[in-house]
């Protein structure tokens, strides 16, 4: 298992060089001029050229090529051009959204994924089967951003006045605030990356308030996220609710089942016990898989709720020519993605022994 | 999950199937054909992108407007973001007929959304051609020249396949400038891995095959083995893949527009959405037309895509 491990996390490596230099050349690659596009277009050619060698602009590229990987040893993601803010202060201010938004998102399609597709294989061709293939079906084929509009039009405006009405946009009501863990544990005096880490945790409004137990901002919090949940959940839902399905009727044609019911088991038993354990193997790949799709949904759910995470960070930052906050963001997001590919991969291995010794 | 093997039995009669159609009726792609002719869904899948088929062609002979002509002083009292109009579901004779109503700008909102289709669609057909052609370059030379070369290609492929699709395709059309050019692009290089994969399973499924060993020893061009002899292998895979692939891209085309990296000026579904979404509490038939166009595209071929994979893969032949 540690060689699996080891073997694993080395390939990683080449992947990560890759990427950190493909962000690089990307953010120099856009066109227009980053001194103008920040102070505006009026700006002297003296402040300009100030400008550029403050940030470096007129060393040649691999320089700054080498210059920024030294950064990044360090921790450093650089300081934003636009908002004159370092880009780690940035990413505790935002991911959080994006990471509470998409890790509930996930949980949805796998918390109502998983049982639909289970509930459709064992009762094949019964309505529920065909009515949920169906719904999955067009689940996967609407664009997140129509789906999250059309959730909206629905739940806060046709809906409005009735009990299931949902706010539209936002994190919280206005008036309401999650304290932070700082506030409400009197930690004022931390400081370093303990702080920055305290900071980061308290943007996750469900976890602190939960643990800090402000059940009414939980609550605001809470129905703030169900729109966006839904409408960025949906897709992998219906991929993970159809992985299922076709994983557990493969399973359920195989000879140990078989052997399992001529042994007398009780039906209950057999499917519970002996065929969805082999049978959720593959799903588990499969809700790895989604999270690339669901950093991605995340961009344009952000954009219809009015949400200020990663996607929509990245977005400014790119019509605004900040490139340190896209080298920045991108990179991080792009580790993310890897990072949860590794450990799906390592789970594999451990859910699978036959995975390891390949 | 239905992954694929290249090497089923009937895979090298593709090989010969120029000289087999003249010969025997019966050929693959005949049953193939039937084969998908056969499931409700995939039947479905072709008629939704037979239809929208149709529009792509002839949008210039549906579209009952100019999309981009303005309404306002060509039709006496005419509303901004009229609702849906259509007489012969009781709309009162005297009013315009707009079957999809207008948009702020006083467009009709039908004729933008039958216009919309041929870039919509138009990219995604390319963007998916053409990240079959380099993905296909890619993963049949990694897969058959092997070793170092392979090596060093898969793992170009790998971190192209570590961003995040959309994002990595934001990032290359601000890059390279917003056209639609560029978008089509954008759109085929994050699809390139998925394409090299396959194809270079295929090869290395095929590669020590007899036929491919016999075909050297008969001293064949290994340009020549590699088309004619293992590619074939390929087909089935990519067809499915790329109809599947379509959908995607036809998904992403929108969301790029959705997010304004695609010129607001091109007529797309994505652009008509996202240039009227703040208004969606007032007027949301201009969101529902072209959201429910997406959606009705990419539903036909993942519909077709599905049908077609359960047509090909011999294991599930009834």
């Amino acid at each position: 298992m540690t060689r699996f491990i080891a073997r694993r996390l080395l390939v990683t490596i080449p992947v990560l060089l890759g990427l950190i230099f493909i962000v690089f050349t990307l953010a120099r690659v856009i066109p227009g001029d980053p001194c103008r596009a920040v102070l505006g277009e009026r700006a002297t050619d003296a402040v300009c050229d100030d400008f550029i060698r403050r940030y470096g602009l007129d060393q040649p590229i691999p320089i700054q090529f080498g210059l920024y990987l030294g950064q990044l040893s360090r921790g450093d993601l650089g300081v934003s051009i636009k908002h004159s803010q370092p880009v780690t202060q940035l990413l505790i201010d935002r991911l959080p959204t994006t990471i509470e938004l998409t890790l509930m998102a996930l949980l949805f399609a796998v918390v109502v994924g998983i049982p639909l597709g289970l509930l459709s294989a064992y009762r094949r061709n019964s309505p529920v089967d065909v009515g949920s293939m169906i719904v999955a079906n067009i689940g996967v084929s609407m664009p997140v951003f129509v789906l999250g509009l059309l959730l909206q039009f629905v739940f806060a405006l046709l809906l409005k006045g009735t009990p299931f009405a949902l706010p539209p946009s936002g994190r919280l009501s206005s008036g309401v605030e999650v304290m932070s863990l700082i506030q409400v544990w009197h930690l004022e005096n931390v400081t370093g990356a303990l702080r920055g880490f305290l900071d980061f945790f308290s943007r996750l409004y469900i976890p602190t308030a939960l643990i800090t137990g402000q059940w009414g901002p939980l609550g605001d919090a809470l129905r703030h996220l169900i729109l966006p949940m839904v409408a960025l959940g949906t897709i992998p839902l219906a991929i993970i609710a159809r992985i299922t399905r076709s994983s557990l009727l493969e399973v359920l044609g195989l000879d140990y089942v078989r052997t399992a019911r001529a042994k007398g088991l009780r039906e209950r038993t057999v499917v519970l016990r002996h065929a969805t354990r082999n049978a959720l193997l593959p799903v588990v790949t499969i809700v790895g898989l989604q999270l690339g799709g669901l950093l991605s949904g995340a961009v344009l759910t952000e954009t219809v709720f009015n949400l200020t995470g990663v996607g929509r960070t990245l977005y400014e930052a790119i019509t605004g020519r900040d490139y340190v906050v896209i080298q920045g963001f991108t990179l991080i997001v792009a580790f993310i993605y890897v990072a949860v590919n590794l450990l799906v991969d390592l789970s594999y291995g451990f859910l699978d022994p036959r995975v390891r010794q390949r | 999950m239905t992954d694929h093997h290249p090497t089923h039995p009937a895979a090298p009669e593709f090989g010969a199937v120029d000289t087999l159609v003249s010969a025997k009726p019966a050929s693959l792609w005949r049953d193939t054909l039937a084969g998908v002719l056969r499931q409700r869904s995939a039947v479905i899948g072709l008629i939704i992108l037979g239809i929208f088929l149709f529009v792509v062609i002839f949008a210039d002979q549906i579209a009952p407007f100019d999309p981009r002509q303005s309404m306002l002083g060509v039709e006496t009292g005419v509303l901004k973001q009229a609702p849906p109009c259509v007489h012969l579901l009781g709309c009162p004779a005297d009013r315009y007929e707009h079957i999809f109503g207008l948009d702020t700008n006083f467009q009709d909102v039908f004729s933008r959304v039958v216009i919309g289709s041929r870039i919509s669609i138009g990219i995604g057909f390319a963007a998916i051609g053409l990240a079959i052609v380099l993905g296909g370059t890619i993963g049949a030379i990694a897969g058959y020249v092997g070793g170092k070369t392979d090596n060093i290609l898969m793992r170009f492929m790998d971190v192209v396949l570590a961003f995040p699709s959309l994002l990595l395709a934001i990032v290359i059309v601000s890059a390279l400038g917003s056209n639609l050019i560029n978008t089509m692009l954008a759109i085929s290089i994050v699809s390139v891995p998925v394409y090299a994969r396959i194809v270079r399973a295929s090869v290395l499924g095929a590669r020590e095959n007899d036929y491919v060993t016999a075909s050297r020893a008969l001293g064949e061009s290994t340009s020549g083995i590699l088309i004619r002899r293992i590619m074939p292998n390929a087909v089935t895979p990519l067809i499915v893949q790329g109809t599947l692939g379509i959908g995607t891209a036809v998904l992403e085309i929108a969301a790029l527009a959705f997010v304004g990296v695609v010129s607001l000026s091109e007529i797309t579904w994505g652009s008509m959405i996202a240039i009227e979404f703040q208004r969606l509490f007032t007027a949301p038939h201009i969101i529902l037309a072209p959201g429910l166009a997406i959606t009705f595209v990419v539903l036909g071929f993942n519909l077709l895509g599905d049908g077609l994979r359960d047509a090909f893969d011999p294991r599930l032949n009834r």
